[in-house]
């Protein structure tokens, strides 16, 4: 195979983002093209590289990059089934959304700058997916992280992308430095940092310390994967524009810590206390995640938080020896994720707002928008689990792996002895991930009853009010629920066409996958023969189970819907004044009009659900403020005493000066006194 | 003649010239301190050139060294003294302090320099 191929899939998009930035400016016209054809490009190549790689193979090849003294850096390559799925599912969304930023930033003054990140941002993503070196994965790896950031604040006038940019850096950094350690450790272990030689050594019980070299990985992948104590990052990180939020937050670099964690998944196996970490990692990420996402107001967090919770199912997957099944719902969550983020990204332009409060007195918003009224609605169906659709099957995978895990019988395909996953790993993915479901499904009910289905949206009458002026824009952005979190967007767009094509075929484009990618798990010579060649047939109970919570899930989520709006209607007259609200500008009384199914459902948990459990705040109170004082102390140790010192020196030697100059009176006597009295002090001392 | 009588004159002498040069104020008088002093040491280098025998009267022709000098020395000081009298009115030596560095004089010619500078910079 012609090693060519695989080098450029990542070369393309960095020399595409190099020439964007170049021609930035200068030719506002070629940075459209600049910005697709090279991810467009290497999205192909990705696919040719997989079909020329072929299923149950898997290529190495290495140069050496830089000796070190130590163990060297090689630019390798490494090819297998793994990294052919993941690269063109990375290749599909970053065409996908390449395509939509073109209509979605079409305004923008900075779009040359923020496709030149998208598309270095793929590269890295790329370069992540075919390394076979771990230093070499760190720099995609860290370079993924700058472009996050850069795109978190690419509405750097507000102060929300700034805060937000600045947290993601810094969350994601506070678990990279234990990672570094990691892969240090990993490196010296087994004398390479190539994963194939890593693996071998684990293979062999040359690894001295497994346990804290997977405990080490593991606050890099909670870092980036956002698991739950380095989670709160990602909700914020919605500040950025939405196809940011779909490539990055969703489809792809979050993937990246669960791809590590499956590529040096045998590295893991060794240490049970490590699964187990991952699993309540894992679990605790889930539960919290689906109740934070039951309560949010602003649409996008919402998908952040299911995104967060959907990685704690990934997670899971590992924590059960399973990695196939964990890269089966990477891929099939990513494509599905990307779809909902792009499609809330069309209704969002459509309503002017990220509140699904405010969208639900819209009236006729899912007419404005069918395209994304029924994309998004797949997708939910999809995140929800129900078949046929890929979140089905894959969820379905996560599921009977944490079974079988339970069960002492992990499907670790090889790796690794079943016996080495914890039967305690399995059981806490299999209680949280069942609970999740019920939660998910209902959270994903709520959005999509509360953004489209409202009465009030119902209710639609008057035409003119289909299309909101410009000039109330700003009360409309302004209308969302008091007191939640909401990170808002600068949008530009014209509401009356929210659905250009740019932005249309993408979501179609990624419904494909989103409904049929999970057949491909069916029969065992299709899907998991590209991967370990285990099975991710869906197995009867947990199916029925995990179809049945879903279920039930969505029930209650209506049905809480259902009594909330009745009792709506009872409490008001009717509702198309209800409809009038936006319409009429000031500060409608929100609470009183939205009948949140959320609120029902989760009683005294929703006001602590809204503002993520409080985790912030306590971060605030045990770090940020300890940090704010520590900076202050040595902002005072610096201004008044180090710089007291310098002065000091200054000070104390003006002090002498004028000491010394005292003494030159100028007077002739004085000198020739003191000069006597200095002779007879010489003599005497000389003489006795 | 016992040595210890032109010592003890040489003595006498020389504490009157430091008397007189640490306590006159008149410059003049000073100055005449000055020789006194200068002809104390001059009759030392005598009384022992005599009393030592010494066959190269070393101390004699010191002696007569030192008065050159002085007389050389006592012209240039009289000169300083009379352009010093000439100039400022006086030759009261506890006025004649121009090279003394006072503290608060310094502080205001500090600015002064600065805006000299300024000035040449400008111009």
């Amino acid at each position: 195979m012609n090693l060519a191929l695989p080098v450029l899939v990542p070369a393309l998009p960095a020399l595409g983002a190099a020439a964007t930035l170049a021609a930035g400016k200068k030719a506002p016209g070629l940075a459209r093209p600049l910005a697709i054809v090279p991810v467009a490009a290497s999205a192909v190549l990705a696919l040719v590289v997989a079909l020329q790689l072929g299923t149950g193979q898997a290529l190495d090849a290495a140069t050496r990059l830089t000796p070190t003294g130590g163990p060297d850096i090689a630019l390798a390559v490494h090819l297998d089934g793994y990294s052919s799925l993941i690269s063109v599912l990375v290749g599909l969304v970053a065409t996908c959304v390449q395509v939509y930023s073109t209509a979605y930033l079409k305004e923008d003054p900075r779009y040359p700058s923020y496709a030149a990140l998208v598309s270095l941002f793929t590269a890295a993503m790329f370069l992540v997916v075919y390394s076979g070196d771990l230093i070499v994965l760190l720099v995609g790896w860290e370079v993924m992280g700058i472009c996050s950031y850069f795109l978190i604040g690419h509405h750097w006038e507000t102060a929300d992308a700034r805060s937000a940019s600045l947290k993601a850096f810094l969350v994601t950094k506070l678990g990279d430095v234990p990672f570094l350690f990691g892969i240090f450790m990993l490196g010296a272990d087994a004398h390479s940092f190539r994963i194939q030689d890593v693996l071998a050594a684990a293979t062999d019980g040359k690894l001295g310390h497994p346990t804290l070299i997977a405990l080490l990985l593991l606050a890099g992948v909670a870092g980036k994967s956002a698991q739950f104590p380095l989670h709160t990052w990602l909700p914020d990180a919605m500040a950025g524009p939405t196809p940011v939020s779909a490539l990055i937050h969703a489809a792809t670099m979050v993937a990246a810590g669960i791809y590590l964690v499956a590529r040096l998944l045998p590295v893991f196996l060794l240490s049970g206390a490590a699964l187990v970490v991952l699993a309540v990692m894992a679990a605790v990420t889930m539960i919290g995640s689906a109740l934070c996402a039951l309560a949010q107001d602003d649409l996008k967090r919402v998908l952040a938080y299911s995104t967060v919770g959907q990685l704690g199912y990934m997670a899971g997957a590992l924590a059960s020896g399973d990695r196939e099944a964990s890269v089966f719902h990477l891929v099939s969550h990513g494509a599905f994720k990307a779809l909902l983020f792009l499609a809330a990204g069309v209704v969002i332009h459509a309503a002017h707002t990220n509140s699904i409060s405010a969208m639900s007195r819209i009236p006729g918003l899912r007419k404005r928008v069918p395209d994304a009224y029924w994309t998004m609605g797949i997708g939910l169906v999809a995140l929800i689990g129900l078949p046929p659709f890929s979140g089905f099957f894959s969820k379905d995978a996560v599921l009977s792996a944490a079974e079988h895990a339970a069960n002492g019988e992990a499907m670790t395909n090889g790796l690794g002895p079943a016996s080495a996953v914890p039967q305690a790993a399995g059981w806490i993915v299999l209680v949280s991930a069942a609970l999740t479901a019920l939660l998910t499904a209902a959270y994903a009910t709520r959005l999509f009853l509360l953004a489209f289905h409202s009465p009030a949206g119902a209710a639609a009458v008057a035409p003119e009010v289909v299309a909101p002026a410009a000039a109330d824009r700003a009360t409309v952005v302004a209308d969302h629920e008091a007191g939640a979190p909401y990170s808002p967007e600068l949008d530009e767009a014209d509401p009356a066409t929210a659905e250009p094509h740019a932005m249309r075929w993408p979501l179609w484009v990624l419904a494909v996958p989103t409904m049929t990618f999970g057949i491909a798990g069916v029969r065992s010579d299709w899907l998991p023969a590209l991967l370990d060649g285990g099975s991710l047939r869906p197995s009867g109970v947990t199916a029925v189970t995990s179809t049945g919570l879903a279920v039930a899930g969505a029930l209650l989520a209506y049905g809480a819907w259902r009594s909330a709006t009745a009792r709506l209607g009872a409490g008001r007259p009717a509702p198309a004044p209800v409809g009038r609200v936006p319409e009429q500008a000031g500060a409608p009384a929100v609470e009183v009009i939205v009948a949140d199914p959320g609120r029902t459902l989760l009683g005294p948990l929703f006001g602590p659900a809204r503002h993520g459990f409080g985790v912030d705040r306590l971060y605030t109170a045990l770090f940020v403020r300890p940090v704010i004082a520590a900076a202050r102390l040595v902002r005072f140790l610096d201004r008044e005493v180090v710089e007291g010192y310098v002065q000091g020196s200054g000070i104390g030697a003006n002090l002498l000066g004028r000491a010394v100059r005292l003494a030159q009176t100028g007077n002739v006597q004085t000198y020739l006194s003191a000069l006597l009295a200095g002779v007879v002090l010489l003599t005497v001392l000389v003489a006795v | 003649m016992h040595l210890a009588y032109p010592v003890v004159l040489a003595a006498l002498l020389f504490s009157v010239g430091v008397y007189g040069v640490l306590a006159r104020r008149n410059a003049v008088l000073v100055l005449i301190s000055v020789e006194l002093m200068l002809n104390a040491v001059n009759l030392n280098l005598v009384a022992f050139d005599a009393w030592l025998r010494d066959s190269l009267h070393a101390g004699q022709a010191l002696t007569l060294f030192t008065i050159t000098i002085a007389a050389a020395e006592i012209g240039l000081g009289l000169a300083i003294v009379l352009l010093l009298f000439r100039a400022r009115g006086t030759a009261d030596i506890d006025r004649a302090t121009a090279l003394g560095d006072p503290a608060e004089t310094l502080a205001e010619e500090a600015p002064a320099g600065a805006g000299a500078l300024k000035g040449q910079a400008t111009a």
